[in-house]
């Protein structure tokens, strides 16, 4: 019985999480959409100055934008 | 072929996910054209080439890109004039991708290609990311696979190679409407011939020291995690900041922070940033081995000793389309100037000498130069 409350737990969560109200708004994204925010504003300049440093450092690897940008469409 | 040569082959397949990444998970990349020239200089090692990059979407749903990257180096490094010598080659990278657009989600493809005369790398890498809540949360999930062919140059009979998997997982977040948050994290795992086939280490001989062919483990596993955020000013500028650990399983632990300030100035924008790095050892580096086969692994490969470094960057771009021309909707004249200061702390400057295991400690200052021309269209 706790198994199936916990999992009913999770799918309430889930699909509430779904619903969330984004408390950023669409229209009070403009700053965020503007250029300078942007974590990876010339990807062959980035692409190139991480080549740079994984090329001379031991460390490797999270240097990306793939968790992607601001959602601001 | 340098260190950082070897191992930029081996590392291009990672980063060239970053031309991939997608902006949002809900829209596409801009349509744009970029022409970069870029310049290294430092340690007696130049390095300089293009890279030419355009992307275009088709439709509405699909962005496709293209990529044609060289470096041309000409290397007196330290490791050369200690045991080898000076030599020139070129390397060339191919990649194309493809990103696709389907509601909130966009899932990107992607092949490379290096080729070098002692090296060819191979890699394939796929990402989906999805927004949620309303677009105030993007993750993505990608997963890279890169194979490679390790040869050496007058020795017919060498070849080996390595199998390379990187996983990946990456959360943005808006956290205000001035605030901007991403995590990534990646786990890379490598197998093959992971050492330098050209480089030696050094060890004691009873007279001063002698040098032997440095022997590495045949695995590798790194696990990297980031935190970065950007912050718009009351003004129109911004700041970031950016934090990485990284730990693997030869025992390098490393710390990367950098903070950056970016402000327009009509046409013209500065970008300002600084970058502090530090790593411990491998385990199974040395400068100095008491004596031959000390261990059953050896490096004495400087970016596997313990070190730091610093740069400080001043960027402009210059933007000299603003109102378009033709068919063009913006272009940008962008020059970028990295100095990069790195000081070792068991890397000693046998170019200089001086008593075996006493010789001062080596450091190496960098000049790097991208000039480079973005058309948007």
């Amino acid at each position: 019985m706790k198994r199936v409350s916990g999992f009913l737990l999770l799918v309430s969560l889930f699909v509430s999480g779904c619903s969330i109200e984004p408390w950023v708004k669409p229209y009070e994204r403009d700053r965020l959409a503007d250029e300078i925010m942007l974590f990876d504003r010339d990807p062959v300049s980035s692409a190139y100055i991480h080549h740079v440093y994984e090329a001379r450092e031991g460390a490797r690897g999270a240097s990306g934008s793939g968790g992607g940008g601001c959602g601001c469409n | 072929m340098t260190a950082q040569h070897l191992v930029a082959a081996r590392l291009s397949f990672v980063l060239l996910a970053l031309l991939a990444a997608p902006a949002s998970a809900g829209v596409l990349p801009d349509d744009r054209a970029d022409i970069l020239y870029h310049y290294y200089d430092g340690g007696g090692v130049t390095i300089e080439g293009p890279s030419y990059l355009v992307r275009k979407s088709i439709g509405e749903q699909f962005s496709f890109y293209g990529n044609y990257y060289v470096d041309t180096v000409s290397s007196a490094s330290i490791d050369v004039v200690t045991t080898a010598s000076p030599y020139e080659e070129e390397r060339t990278e191919q990649s194309v991708g493809v990103d696709f657009l389907n509601g909130d989600t966009i899932m990107s493809l992607s092949v490379t290609q290096s080729e070098e005369n002692d090296y060819s790398a191979q890699s394939v890498n796929f990402s989906i990311a999805q927004e949620i809540f309303g677009g105030l949360t993007t993750v993505t999930l990608g997963y890279g696979n890169g194979s490679d062919e390790v040869g050496r140059n007058g020795d017919d009979t060498f070849s080996d190679t390595v199998e390379r998997q990187a996983y990946r997982l990456g959360l943005s977040q808006i956290l205000t409407r001035n605030m901007l948050m991403s995590m990534n994290l990646e786990v890379i795992t490598d197998e093959g011939f992971l050492n330098n086939p050209y480089r030696s280490v050094r060890y004691q001989d009873g007279f001063g020291f002698s040098y032997q062919q440095e022997v590495y483990p045949r695995t590798r596993t790194s696990t990297a995690a980031a935190l970065r955020t950007r912050y718009y000013l009351p003004y129109r500028a911004s700041v970031h900041l950016g934090y990485r650990y990284f730990t693997d399983d030869w025992e390098i632990e490393a710390h990367t922070a950098e903070v950056g300030y970016a402000h327009p100035f009509g046409p013209l924008s500065v970008d300002l940033k600084y970058r502090y790095y530090t790593q411990t050892a491998a385990d199974f580096y040395s400068d100095l081995f008491p004596f031959e086969n000390a261990q059953n692994f050896l490096a004495r490969d400087k970016e596997l000793s313990t070190f730091q470094s610093q740069t400080i960057r001043l960027g402009l771009t210059y933007d000299f389309l603003e109102g378009g021309w033709s068919f063009l909707e913006r272009g940008t004249v962008n020059f970028f100037y990295d100095h990069i200061l790195f000081t070792y702390d068991d890397f000693r400057d046998l170019d200089i000498g001086g008593p075996t295991g006493a010789e001062p400690l080596y450091e190496l200052e960098a000049d790097v130069i991208q000039l480079f021309l973005s058309f948007w269209f």
